[in-house]
């Protein structure tokens, strides 16, 4: 096991190696210079730009930057001035994991259940209430959905606030927004899955020895329809977590997803990467756990890989 | 077996402690908020997005200008209409030749950690501002040509202490300028001639103006719990500022909101005072009681391209460029498309802007409607240009940007053209902001939707743009008429204002006679405002608003 963490670990600072220097070379790609500014002199341009080092072939900056983050440098932002980039994440990275974690919760919790629902009852009334929801959560954009949720219960009922940060009641509101796609997603993988598995021979077997229907589903049902589902959560809840422009704009959250997108606007290359990263780095972890997590859930799925 | 069940149990147990959680914190803040209403002199707002920096020397931003405007104070400060305040200076004399000018200041102005105000603080901002070392972008645009110098000192050429300001004693400063300049007074009152503590600066080094604890003011207000990512932050009221009685708000809150309909909503749950309206809400609010407008003097025009890639475009022909200024209708594009009180424009200075000397009449009134929707006439000039090129179809690149109805605006102007136009072929092409400012810098399109704000009270600022290879022509227009009658403007005609105007009018009209650009509208601001809000001052450049005298009505 420690033999395959380290091995994993290893694989990872390869395809952070990866991903940093293609979105490096992509982001110096983008059209548009950091620095385009109507009233920007053309002697002070060539100053601004040797204070940052744009002067130089891209090469050279690469080699730079990567050397800074080996040490943990993120560079200074150009957008904030003097604002290292490491503070920006930091500020706006906790409002998008409190939501994104909350809304995976939320949401794969509500969806396994209208999941399983719909597989006990397959065909029946609840079957398709279920599916009805499922659908309607999957093709509902998010903006619709989290200006419905707004005008309803923050305008109209007033059981919300409209927007804004703080308490932990400004947060059900867009978790809510949030949970919708992860729910969606989660009830039709369980339904599908439940569908397939409680059709099989080892389920026929297992109700020919007497159990109940709810040990039969629980037990021996859900356990292996999980596993697809696990697959598809992982990198959703990365996503989540790394913040939802649309969302954040909307209930006016300091996340990382829209400072993410504003930054590709302005060509604040240093932003740029250092988000990139973070949703990079987010990502490789998350598909570890899951590793992990397939043999906790399956013990047939070995992770040692077996000895050699 | 036994995971499956403790996997099952944390998941039920998690979902039900977060909707406890988000729940029981819920009850009690929500009544904190209902009983929230417009109090004594404490004002609530939003803001657009966050303040990316205060320092005077790097703000490029209209946030940057509004709150280093609220919490810090030049040598003179913008009132009412555009009239001149008094600021840390009392009093100013100017040179017979116009080239010295000696402010006298205040010895009770106070920096907020008790420091004077002093002479030094200014000659030591501006230095910074054209050092090449800070990096500054408005410093050297500022400063460049007027104070005696700056642009040397910014090139490198002599130390940064051959700028021309010195200050005699710690409460005379004197500035020379490089050409007499007749709207210094109105420079005083911008941003980058702000002064600072040179104490203060040195000590926080790289981290100046990054966050509350960075910062020292001289102005009304303090800037508090601010940081350059900080989505939340206060003005209260500077009690060390030397005209403090003057003021009367105690604090101002703003939260930064980017949906203007979530904005809208939380105006109407009374959380904020004031909200600004995108032209799509308008239409919901524009029949209440406290819908208001607020004209600004930025300006809005088509840039028509003679040059692009070394080539000339279609657009070098001066008939077909007069068919196009003619052939759009403005007054539907300002009440159907942007629908935020703005105004069609017909000219290059806004209305409002400036009067001219020795009358008591706007500049744009003076000059009349220099460039207006006439189809017949577009039509007209359209054919002739057509076959003065030899040719009976002409196909434009329309370079337009994202921001806000710009791309309604763009798709309107397009249809437009090519449907009053026969043989007029446009291709748009959005793109954000800043990769239109970069097709602008390299003059590569044909046609561009653009607009320009003005950066001190004069007429200069606007004309000034479109001088043979002037950094912001780009667009291959020149006319030594026009480039002379500038000149003139600046040296000539420097010290009698009367002449002077008569050039800048004269100047406007060349402008539009050689259909150099095409202006569509002067923008307004649409706002819901909590109508016991007074006194709020919308300023012609600089800080859009001033909040000095603003006052909430009891």
């Amino acid at each position: 096991m420690t033999r395959y963490l380290l091995q994993r670990l290893g694989y990872m600072l390869i395809t952070l190696f990866i991903i940093a220097t293609v979105s490096f070379f992509l982001m110096k790609m983008l059209p548009g210079s950091p620095l385009n500014e109507e009233k920007l002199t053309e002697e002070q341009l060539e100053i601004v730009l040797d204070k940052y080092g744009l002067n130089d072939p891209v090469p050279v900056q690469y080699v730079r930057y990567m050397g800074g983050l080996v040490r943990g440098d993120l560079g200074i932002s150009f957008a904030f001035d003097n604002t290292p980039v490491t503070e920006i994440l930091m500020d706006r990275i906790g409002p998008s994991v409190i939501l994104g974690l909350q809304a995976i919760i939320i949401g794969t919790s509500l969806g396994i259940i209208l999941g399983l629902i719909a597989a006990v009852f397959h065909n029946g009334f609840l079957d398709y209430t279920s599916t009805v929801i499922a659908v309607l959560g999957t093709s509902i954009p998010s903006f619709v959905f989290a200006g419905l949720l707004q005008y309803v219960f923050a305008v109209k009922l007033e059981w919300f606030p409209v927007a804004l940060w703080g308490d932990p009641i400004h947060t059900v509101l867009p978790t809510i927004a949030l949970a919708i796609g992860p729910m969606a997603t989660a009830a039709r993988f369980i339904r599908t899955e439940m569908i397939e598995v409680l059709n099989s021979n080892y389920i026929t077997t297992a109700r020919a020895k007497g159990l109940s229907q709810a040990a039969i589903v629980l037990k021996h049902g859900f356990r292996n329809a999980v596993i697809p589902l696990i697959t598809v959560i992982g990198p959703l809840a990365v996503s989540l977590m790394t913040g939802s422009l649309v969302i954040e704009k909307i209930f006016a959250i300091p996340g990382i997803g829209e400072q993410f997108v504003s930054s590709v606007m302005v060509n604040d290359y240093p932003t740029i990467m250092g988000t990139t990263l973070l949703y990079a780095f987010g990502f490789v972890v998350i598909i570890l756990i899951i590793d992990i997590l397939y043999g906790i859930i399956d013990p047939r799925i070995r992770v040692a890989g077996g000895d050699r | 077996m036994k995971k499956t069940r403790w996997m099952l149990l944390l998941a039920v147990l998690m979902l039900v402690s977060t909707v406890l959680a988000a729940c029981g914190g819920g009850k009690e803040e929500g009544k904190k908020d209902a009983g929230k209403g417009a109090s004594e002199q404490v004002l609530r707002l939003t803001n657009g997005d966050t303040i990316p920096t205060m320092d005077s020397a790097l703000a490029t931003d209209q946030y940057a200008f509004q709150f280093l405007g609220a919490t810090m104070e030049g040598l003179y400060r913008l009132g009412e209409d555009g009239q001149l305040e008094e600021g840390i200076a009392v009093d100013h004399e100017v040179s017979e030749d116009g080239l010295t000018w000696t402010f006298k200041l205040r010895e009770d102005a106070r920096w907020s950690n008790g420091d004077p105000v002093t002479a030094h603080d200014f000659v030591f901002a501006w230095r910074r501002a054209v050092d090449p070392d800070t990096g500054s972008e408005y410093g050297p645009y500022m400063m460049g040509g007027v104070i005696k110098n700056a642009t040397a000192v910014n090139k490198g050429e002599v130390p940064v202490e051959e700028l021309g300001v010195r200050a005699e004693d710690d409460y005379t400063l004197v500035v020379e300028l490089e050409n007499p300049t007749p709207y210094f007074e109105s420079l005083t009152t911008f941003g980058t001639f702000y002064p600072l503590n040179e104490d203060f600066v040195k000590e926080q080094g790289d981290k100046y103006a990054t966050s509350t604890d960075t910062l020292l003011f001289n102005g009304p207000f303090k800037l508090e719990n601010w940081k350059s990512t900080a989505n939340e932050w206060q003005l209260v009221k500077n009690e060390d500022y030397w005209d403090k009685d003057a003021v009367k708000l105690e604090k101002i809150t703003y939260v930064v909101m980017k949906d203007p309909q979530a904005s809208a909503d939380l105006y109407e749950k009374g959380e904020v005072d004031e909200t600004r309206l995108t032209a799509d809400l308008v239409d919901v609010y524009s029949t209440r009681d406290d819908f208001i407008t607020i004209p600004t003097s930025s300006v809005f025009y088509l840039k028509l391209n003679q040059v692009r890639n070394g080539e000339e475009t279609p657009l070098a022909n001066e008939n077909i460029r007069h068919a196009i200024m003619r052939a759009f209708d403005k007054e539907a594009a300002v009440n159907e498309i942007i629908n935020d009180g703005s105004i069609p424009a017909n000219g290059l200075i806004p209305k409002d802007f400036v009067q001219v000397p020795g009358t008591d009449k706007d500049f744009r009134e003076t000059n009349g409607d220099l460039a207006v929707y006439d189809v017949e006439e577009a039509q007209k000039y359209w054919e002739k240009g057509l076959e003065e090129l030899g040719t009976d179809k002409v196909t434009l690149e329309f370079l337009g940007d994202d921001s806000e109805n710009a791309k309604v605006l763009n798709e309107y102007i397009a249809n437009q053209l090519t449907s009053n136009l026969p043989g007029l072929e446009i291709k748009i092409r959005n793109v954000p902001f800043e990769q239109r400012l970069d097709a602008d810098t390299k003059q590569d399109y044909d046609i561009q939707l653009a607009g320009w704000g003005p950066d001190y009270l004069d007429p200069y600022t606007f004309l000034s743009l479109w001088v043979t290879d002037g950094g912001n022509n780009k667009m291959g227009y020149s006319n030594p008429e026009y480039d002379k009658l500038l000149e003139d403007a600046q040296t000539t005609y420097v010290n009698d204002p009367e002449k002077r105007y008569e050039a800048l009018l004269k100047a406007e009209k060349i402008l539009f006679e050689d259909a150099a650009i095409a202006p569509i509208y002067q923008r307004s601001y649409a706002y819901l405002r909590d109508p016991k809000l007074k006194g709020v001052i919308a300023n012609k450049f600089g800080p859009d608003y001033e909040y000095k005298w603003a006052y909430i009505e009891e």
